[in-house]
């Protein structure tokens, strides 16, 4: 392991970490854009033209409050819940490739911090892992709504896990491979995933809104019966590191969905743009696009959010116990009942 | 550099696995396991096992012990709803404790571990090998395991549903 590698790799990690805050913290002030223009308001507009600073002025608000802890609650663990929240949210990141390997200087750089053969099942694992920093948080808080809020969130990520892995499967077993790299170059141009796999990206998708804990899934932060939810103790910026997490949780979600169904940094015409842009540029192109996808998505998060009522709690249980996981299950074995009968004839 | 990496995460899995014992509110309890299992993620990794590490991340740590997790922080534990443990179970448990080191030192003396454990494989943790292992020399095992699991998981429906039909 040479310096340069390791420098290449600090480098890439160190921009991949500043971007996804940069997009977090732009995603709070898209989120109130996309809902003033849902609801036929303005939305911020005082900070900066087009309110644009107004993410700066929340950071400096977050900062600037009082950190309370509540007396009764555990210290330690009232501390850890939102450093681990934050770190689960952003480790996913490691493994997503943003770009085809980039030429800087005569050297070939691969635009992905680590390629590890089993990249699906990290993120995966990384995913399972989030709820803890709710589960954490909301029970050293000692105080019940917290706690009922937390219950909530791992009963429902459990639930929504395995309709997820379920989907996942499906795809496996076309791809061949838990490589993303892989996964990502087989979507060569046009041939995205999502046209192979429309049934399992929807549930994919419906399970990543649930992961996330978005609307219409939003029941751990129910304010109607919840206060706030989890983090009704939090203050300061203790309370921005949860917030903050679950928009990057949401970068996350839908860098994965564009890189597994809709092909990440892949778009049609590429060879052309290929040749005409030589070995530097082209990648970069590339990420544009990965990254324009992955805009839509976060998009669609919030455009979903300010559309759908909330779900009541069981609800959400039967559509992903009886609704989501039978579905998932049957789209495994068309899918697999298709492949046997291709490689057959 | 392995072998340092490895002794320092033994110590690591050592000393939070005491701590799972010592700890005394059960939820700390919980979270110290949780940990232990993080370290068995790195023994894993270090034994090439990239699939094994990445299943019992996603197994273990975030499925098994979120559950784990969510019925302790059900329970009402205090101190006064602990029952008292009469002095027969403390003596049980002290000749079990003693049995099992007494098991422990006669199954690592016949072992005799002087020279590191060397595989004789080392690419077979990787998905693919281990796919073949399983679905090749090992189906019948893997196959009557996973009607076990299913059986398992009939029955706990069944006893929940048992419950409501009376209620």
């Amino acid at each position: 392991m040479d310096t340069g590698f390791i420098i290449e790799k600090f480098i890439l990690v160190a921009v991949i970490f500043g971007i996804s805050l940069v997009i977090a913290m732009y995603s709070t002030y898209a989120e109130r854009k996309v809902a003033a223009y849902l609801q036929d308001r303005l939305g911020p507009d005082r900070a900066g033209p087009f309110g644009i600073l107004q993410p700066l002025a929340d950071g400096v608000k977050m900062f600037m409050k009082e950190e309370i802890i509540p007396s009764t609650s555990n210290k330690w663990l009232f501390i850890v819940g939102p450093g681990l929240a934050l770190l689960c949210a952003c480790i996913g990141t490691a493994v997503i490739p943003w770009g085809s390997p980039m030429e800087i200087g005569g050297k070939i750089v691969p635009l992905q911090v680590a390629d590890i053969n089993v990249g699906v099942l990290y993120i995966f694992g990384v995913v399972s892992l989030g709820v803890y920093g709710v589960m954490i948080g909301g029970w050293a808080s000692n105080n019940k709504y917290s706690l009922l809020s937390a219950i909530r969130a791992a009963s429902q990520n459990i639930s929504y896990e395995i309709a997820m892995g379920l989907s996942i499967i499906a795809l496996l077993l076309m791809t061949n491979t838990l490589s993303l790299k892989e996964i990502v170059d087989q979507q060569h141009g046009w041939r995205w995933n999502v046209l192979y796999q429309p049934l399992g990206f929807l549930i994919f998708m419906v399970c990543s809104f649930a992961e996330t804990n978005r609307a219409p899934f939003d029941l751990p932060e129910c304010e109607t019966e919840l206060i706030g939810g989890y983090h009704t103790e939090y203050s300061s910026m203790k309370l921005g590191f949860y917030l903050f997490a679950e928009y990057i949780n949401m970068f996350v979600s839908s860098a994965v969905m564009a890189t597994l169904y809709f092909g990440g940094y892949n778009y049609p015409g590429m060879d052309y743009m290929a040749t005409l842009l030589g070995p530097t540029w082209a990648p970069l192109f590339g990420v544009g696009v990965f990254f324009v996808k992955i805009v839509f998505f976060i998009f669609f998060f919030m455009w979903v959010r300010w559309t759908i009522p909330r779900f009541r709690y069981d609800q959400l249980m039967n559509l992903g116990w009886k609704g989501l996981i039978p579905l998932a299950i049957a789209n495994i074995i068309i899918t697999g009942i298709v492949i046997a009968i291709i490689e057959k004839f | 550099m392995s072998t340092q990496v490895f002794y320092f995460v033994a110590t690591l899995s050592i000393i939070f696995s005491l701590m799972v014992i010592f700890a005394k509110n059960p939820i700390h309890s919980v979270l110290y396991l949780i940990l232990t299992f993080f370290t068995f993620t790195v023994h894993y990794v270090l034994l090439n096992a990239q699939f094994l590490a990445v299943v019992n991340f996603i197994v273990y740590m975030g499925a098994i012990m979120v559950l784990f997790l969510f019925v302790l922080m059900l329970l009402n534990l205090n101190k006064e709803t602990e029952p008292v443990k009469s002095p027969l179970i403390k003596i049980v448990g002290v000749i079990a404790g003693c049995c099992l080191v007494v098991t422990l030192v006669g199954s690592f003396k016949a072992a005799s571990i002087n020279s590191p454990l060397i595989l004789k494989n080392p690419g077979l943790g990787l998905v693919e090998n281990l796919g073949k292992e399983l679905f090749g020399p090992f189906l019948l095992p893997f196959e009557l395991s996973s009607l076990l699991l299913l059986a398992a998981m009939v029955g706990a429906v069944l006893l929940s549903k048992r419950d409501e039909v009376e209620a």
